[in-house]
């Protein structure tokens, strides 16, 4: 599998040469990153071209790197990393566009694949991530008036607001959380000896 | 909207030019909504123009949620996603963990898991049809998708613990092995005789698996009732042919998967395709339609159902053979059983370790799907090398079918939108996530 996702890679290499920045292969998938000035001709080619013919966008999501590694991350904040899978040759690509914090803006893949329509409507709800072009971007998740992009690593697990129904005003409310933010198994990043190379013989 | 038509009405024969297009507000508390659904109904009479679908009423953050959790701790929120299939929730989240921590399963834990994702999908499509009959005006399903979901939550419980929210499948194998005594009614009933509970516990004497065996064998009669039922039904059929038409390639474009994308004549399965678990050892054959229509689509899962069956017997006849391990031995990931914790040291570490902080992933990132009863059900993991995922998105076939469903209600009736939903099989504990 492994090796099929090699040939894929230097294919793709071949192909968009400078318009790629990246690939690589890692658990038998293939990841190719690019700059998101290219994003849109890219996309229009795996999904035509015969030997990529990429029919389906699977998943589309934001991801935001502001802790990365608790805080090694250098790179532009946010990344969209899109899911793409062929009917036709069965296999599969992962691609992924970065986008810095101020403003981050991406090119709406709707029109390529129209899967994309809620898939971006989701990325701009949780992360901010604008993408231009689409249509009709609104919240999707969140509540009607929400504030915020709740999945950005600075927004608080428990939330800014809290509701409830106020019985003096005869109405439900906001007011800020009563809850104090906790954390029951601490996040450490340990290097497990298990995964170097080469892997130790006999203990584990 | 009875109002709404006569007000259309009223003013109509006033001022025929006058706008004719009025909307609707169909849910979030509505039987046919199937959960929390809010749709805004454009509508020309009784023709919809535009749907458009506001969700989010369920929504619980679970991918946040998760990245405040080591992962063992994130799996039951699985369960809560599709919560009409659990274990085939929980068997992408695993997968994905195996694949980044390059860890292998025991086989009978596979073939066990293969068993209960088979179970699972006949779970989830009963209770579609059921549903889905119910909708569109056929309350007799209901009862009998009902009876038949009862037994095969009895194995759920026999082997997990609960009935619905398993949390059986962990990193590693599953929770334990299959019991070799099936649970069974107790003692003196107020409201049976002592013959009926006979009767009751007649098939439930042997093992888990004799009680499935059993239920495998009837199975397939209770399909045909609901065939005989259903099929060729007139209302039925007028309710559903037609209705909903997905062309093969507008279905690949919106993301569609599954019986979904099956019903439109794509024969597309990973369980074929992209064999994952011991599927590529198992004999079964992929029902695809040709209309794309709503009454494709049933017929689909219909077949589903008997093919899953077939593979539930072929895993029967499996484990009957093979005994063995069901759960990694790789302690850093997997927990030791209890008897060796009291008796070793090194044990006690690693449960303690493993409860308290985890086990910790190796940076980088993996998406593993598996075939959802509803499509291609992913997890996508980021990690940074720590004990929690730095980012987890679910994919959920349900959320790319709703965000179809404006295209495939257009021109329709009202009341056709509830067929849709229903074919659909929408479940908003997956969309919403």
């Amino acid at each position: 599998m492994s090796d099929y996702y090699q040939q894929l890679a230097s294919l793709v290499e071949e192909r968009f040469s400078t318009r790629i920045t990246a690939t690589h292969v890692e658990f038998g998938e293939l990841t190719v990153e690019l700059p998101r000035e290219h994003l849109r001709s890219v996309c229009t080619a795996l999904r035509d071209e015969a030997s990529f013919h990429f029919e389906q966008l699977i998943d589309l999501c934001g991801v935001d790197y502001l802790d990365y590694g608790n805080g090694v991350w250098s790179g532009p904040r946010f990344a969209v990393v899109y899911h793409l899978l062929s009917v036709k040759n069965n296999h599969r690509i992962r691609l992924r566009t970065f986008v810095g914090d101020e403003m981050p803006r991406v090119d709406s893949v709707l029109g390529i694949w129209n899967s994309a329509d809620w898939y971006e409507r989701e990325a701009f709800d949780l992360f901010g991530i604008v993408f231009e072009g689409h249509p009709d971007l609104r919240r999707i998740l969140t509540d009607y008036g929400f504030i915020g992009h709740p999945f950005r690593k600075d927004f608080p697990l428990s939330g800014n607001v809290e509701m409830r129904y106020d019985p003096e005003q005869g109405r439900v409310i906001y007011q800020p959380v009563s809850i104090e933010p906790r954390m029951l198994v601490p996040r450490v990043i340990r290097d497990d000896n298990r995964y170097q190379e080469p892997a130790p013989e006999g203990e584990s | 909207m009875i109002t709404a038509t006569r007000n259309r009405r009223r003013k109509g024969r006033a001022k025929l030019s006058e706008i004719r297009n009025f909307t609707l507000n169909f849910g979030p508390q509505h039987p046919a909504a199937h959960g929390v659904l809010r749709l805004v109904l454009e509508m020309d009479g009784e023709v919809i123009v535009r749907a458009d679908p506001h969700i989010g009423l369920l929504h619980r953050a679970t991918e946040k949620l998760a990245e405040s959790k080591h992962y063992v701790q994130s799996l039951p929120y699985m369960d809560r996603l599709d919560y009409v299939s659990m274990m085939c929730n929980e068997h992408a989240f695993v997968l994905a963990t195996e694949k980044m921590l390059g860890l292998e399963v025991p086989i009978r834990a596979q073939y066990i898991r293969v068993m209960f994702d088979e179970i699972t999908r006949i779970l989830n499509h009963l209770l579609w049809i059921g549903a889905h009959a119910l909708d569109v005006g056929a309350m007799t399903m209901f009862i009998y998708a009902f009876r038949e979901r009862e037994d095969l939550m009895d194995c759920y419980e026999a082997v997990s613990g609960a009935r619905l929210h398993a949390a059986y499948y962990r990193p590693g194998g599953v929770y334990r092995d299959l019991p070799d005594k099936m649970p069974q009614f107790r003692g003196d009933s107020k409201w049976h005789s002592a013959d009926e509970m006979k009767a009751l516990n007649e098939n439930r004497e042997g093992s888990l698996l004799d009680f499935i065996e059993d239920f495998t064998n009837r199975f397939p009669g209770y399909v045909d009732e609901y065939e005989t039922l259903l099929t060729d039904n007139r209302i039925w059929k007028q309710r559903l042919v037609d209705v909903g038409v997905m062309s093969a390639e507008r279905a690949l474009q919106m993301g569609l998967t599954g019986p979904m994308l099956r019903g439109s004549g794509v024969e597309w399965d990973l369980r074929k395709k992209q064999p994952y678990a011991v599927y590529d050892k198992l004999d079964f054959d992929i029902p695809v339609g040709t209309n794309g229509d709503s009454y494709d689509r049933y017929l689909v899962r219909i077949e589903e159902f008997r093919q899953s069956n077939r593979i539930i017997r072929q895993c029967i006849n499996w484990l009957r053979n093979n005994p063995g391990p069901v759960m990694s031995a790789d302690h850093k990931v997997t927990a030791p059983s209890r008897t060796e914790m009291k008796e070793e040291m090194e044990a006690l570490i690693h449960h303690f370790k493993l409860v308290s902080e985890g086990f910790s992933m190796p940076e980088g990132e993996a998406y593993a799907a598996v075939e959802h009863p509803k499509g291609e059900f992913g997890i996508y993991f980021v990690s940074d090398g720590a004990n929690k995922p730095y980012r987890m998105k679910i994919r959920a076939p349900g959320f790319a079918h709703l965000a179809a469903m404006d295209e495939m209600v257009r021109g329709h009736m009202l009341a056709d939108v509830v067929t849709v939903i229903g074919t659909q099989d929408i479940v908003f504990g997956e969309v919403d996530r």
